[in-house]
């Protein structure tokens, strides 16, 4: 890796605590992934990527402002990286996925927050995140209470936080609610870019994010094959890499990987043996670096093949539809797709039930491990009324509840044995 | 053929033989900061052909012994069925953990649910109180069972209820029922466990817990519900692994 010191220190980072982080990503990187048997040879791309995840990327991101760019950064798949493109900004997903300041964290925050808002915060005030100190503009979307309560604070800690507005329901109320925002939302980037959106401009976005989506989608299914021909760990990895890389060149990146997997489906290659246990996981996003229950499920004699989770099929499942020659009439599309995202802050949300028992069909999945971060009441209320769904319809459940620390390791490899045991062949 | 089994738990270890289905050895051993040399003087000359591992230490024998391993949740899945045919739901109350288990009538493994990350409502939790009101556990189950009513007890947590329970015998409540209203407690919680995940019939009752009486009479009282014991329901998780070691 080159060397990126100036890079880090005219962003303002603690130099000190940020190598101490690269260290342990990079240690946990060669133990969790680069220890896996068979991978494909499309991963290197996904492996150097990761290797300069605080280096190359960065000093992309930093030259496209230079050239005048914007840099917008998010924490939810509700915010359209379409429009950010439309402007010619860069859309950066700002992960929070590490047990990282959590002291820091909760001297502003209740000790009983999830561990994804924690990490948020302790991402900032340890001041090691060179995504989100690159960023011009962060959206802070009001999803769940804790997120919504927890951007208050988080205000005046950065540059431009800008607070878009979520519907909870699925009506026209909502609907409308959501384009309305989406409208504010424009204005914002205009006046943030200093840069108009046309509907030539418009279209290249959704077309950009189309084309990565359409990439997952190729991928997720290909998951289906047994012998699987991608780890969990692998294809997750892919999933939260898509939220922070160039967009153009990671759809040919995960194409290229697709090609290689179709090869693999038609020798009847994979990861593990034919009719190795198969597992989908469903609920909380898992953001870089949270590998853990991946981990564990994968080194307990089963292969996940799908994440029904935001970094997942949640945020790759839908294409947008390109319609209409006006900035409007395009926003209408954007708002219909981006409104079938079913997350649990949704009241009632039956499709996304409907969307797991389709996934582990499907997938051929011999379970579901539903996962919950601690203290993320949407998901943990949603996890008993899924599970019994669920079960209803004969597909085995385990539901799991944990955060970031590693200390509940041992009981949760536990549940996972039991619950491979419970549903292998 | 005599197959073993060993279940490593957080508060004890137990050793179980098998030859020609019947159980012919058994063995206990209390866990100690070196699990792995625990297990071995426990193993010293006893002879098995096959060996499988379960408990919390499973992994630590496997990457040393290089034997087979299972969960305590399949083992004790398989061992109930041993001591008692047919064994629709197991309540598990061990050293730092509770299972709840629900076995189909060929005895599969249909569903478990687990207490939380930490040691509230299990033998541990029941220790440190005994400690804390001076008991023995012994004394412990009988001070509980002849309490005449009980102290309400609000927290499951094992630090919280230990600060619960002091200032509880500082306000002048009485010992028994301060020890009545632990045991009530940690049957609720268990209670509520089995309701989500065997609603009904027979409970087998396993683990150390198992042997205090008064977890017993209050789970039978509470559940409405048989509640059998096997004569040693320590050694139904090693009996298990031994039988899969079997298999």
């Amino acid at each position: 890796m080159a060397d990126y010191t100036q890079m880090w220190q005219d962003l303002g980072l603690d130099l000190k605590s940020h190598d101490a982080l690269l260290s342990v990503l990079g240690k946990a990187y060669a133990d969790i992934f680069l220890a896996q048997k068979n991978r494909p040879e499309g991963m290197k791309y996904f492996d150097f990527v990761m290797s300069e995840v605080h280096g190359l990327r960065i000093k992309e991101i930093v030259d496209a402002k230079a050239q005048g760019r914007v840099v917008v950064g998010s924490y939810c798949v509700f915010v359209p990286e379409e429009l950010v493109l439309a402007v010619d900004g860069v859309a950066v997903g700002l992960c929070a996925g590490a047990e990282f300041g959590f002291e820091a964290a909760e001297t502003l925050l209740p000790r009983n927050t999830c561990s994804l808002i924690k990490s948020m915060f302790g991402f900032k005030l340890g001041r090691v995140c060179p995504y989100l100190e690159s960023c011009d503009v962060v959206v802070g979307e009001n999803t769940c209470d804790g997120k919504k309560k927890a951007y208050e604070i988080f205000g005046p800690l950065v540059r431009d936080l800008y607070i878009m507005d979520m519907p909870q329901t699925k009506s026209e109320m909502g609907k409308k609610l959501l384009r309305d925002e989406y409208k504010k939302f424009i204005a914002k980037l205009e006046s943030a870019s200093g840069k108009k959106i046309t509907p030539a401009s418009l279209k290249k976005g959704i077309e950009i994010v189309n084309a990565k989506r359409k990439a997952m989608i190729r991928l997720n299914a290909l998951r289906a094959a047994d012998p699987a021909p991608i780890s969990g760990l692998d294809a997750l990895l892919i999933s939260q890499v898509f939220f922070h890389d160039d967009p153009a060149r990671f759809t040919d990146s995960v194409n290229k990987i697709c090609d290689e997997l179709e090869v693999r489906v038609k020798n009847h290659a994979g990861v593990a043996p034919k009719g190795t246990t198969r597992v989908v996981i469903s609920g909380c996003p898992m953001a870089v670096p949270n590998w853990k229950v991946p981990l564990l499920i994968e080194t307990s004699n089963a292969v996940i093949v799908g994440e029904e989770s935001c970094v997942g099929e949640r945020s790759t499942r839908w294409l947008t539809e390109i319609k209409g020659n006006t900035v409007d009439e395009m926003l209408d599309a954007i708002v219909d797709r981006y409104f079938n995202v079913d997350c649990a802050v949704f009241t009632p949300n039956p499709s996304r039930v409907g969307h797991v028992k389709e996934m582990a069909k499907k997938l051929h999945a011999n379970g579901v491990i539903h996962y919950s971060l601690q203290f993320c009441q949407p998901y943990i209320m949603e996890s008993a009324p899924v599970e019994k769904e669920l079960e209803k319809s004969k597909i085995p459940t385990l539901r799991l509840e944990t955060d970031y620390s590693g200390e509940d390791a041992g009981q949760l490899k536990t549940r996972i044995e039991a619950f491979v045991e419970r549903i292998k062949k | 053929m005599r197959f073993a089994g060993i279940d490593i738990g957080s508060r004890t270890i137990k050793l179980a033989v098998l030859e020609d289905g019947r159980l012919v050895l058994s063995r206990k051993a209390e866990g100690s900061h070196n699990p792995l040399g625990t297990a071995r003087e426990l193993m010293e000359g006893v002879a098995f052909d096959r060996l499988v591992a379960t408990g919390y230490g499973r992994h630590l024998l496997k990457g040393h012994l290089d034997c087979p391993v299972i969960s305590e949740i399949s083992a004790f899945v398989r061992g109930s069925r041993f001591f008692s045919s047919d064994c629709r739901c197991v309540l598990d109350i061990g050293g730092q953990d509770t299972k709840a288990i629900s076995l189909d009538e060929s005895g599969n493994l249909c569903k478990f649910e687990m207490n939380d990350r930490c040691a509230a409502g299990t033998g541990r939790f029941l220790e440190v109180m005994a400690t804390a009101l001076g008991f023995t556990l012994e004394e412990f189950a009988e001070a509980a069972l002849s309490a005449r009513k009980a102290e309400k007890i609000n927290s499951m947590c094992t630090v919280f209820a230990e600060s619960e329970v002091i200032s509880l015998i500082s306000q002048g409540a009485q010992r028994g029922e301060v020890a009545l209203g632990i045991h009530t407690s940690i049957v609720s919680r268990s209670a509520g466990l089995l309701k989500r995940v065997a609603p009904s019939g027979k409970i087998f009752f396993a683990g150390g817990v198992a042997l205090n009486p008064c977890v017993r009479i209050l789970l039978e009282k509470e559940t409405g519900r048989p509640v059998f014991v096997p004569p040693d329901p320590q050694i139904v998780g090693a009996v298990g692994a031994a039988l899969s070691a079997a298999e």
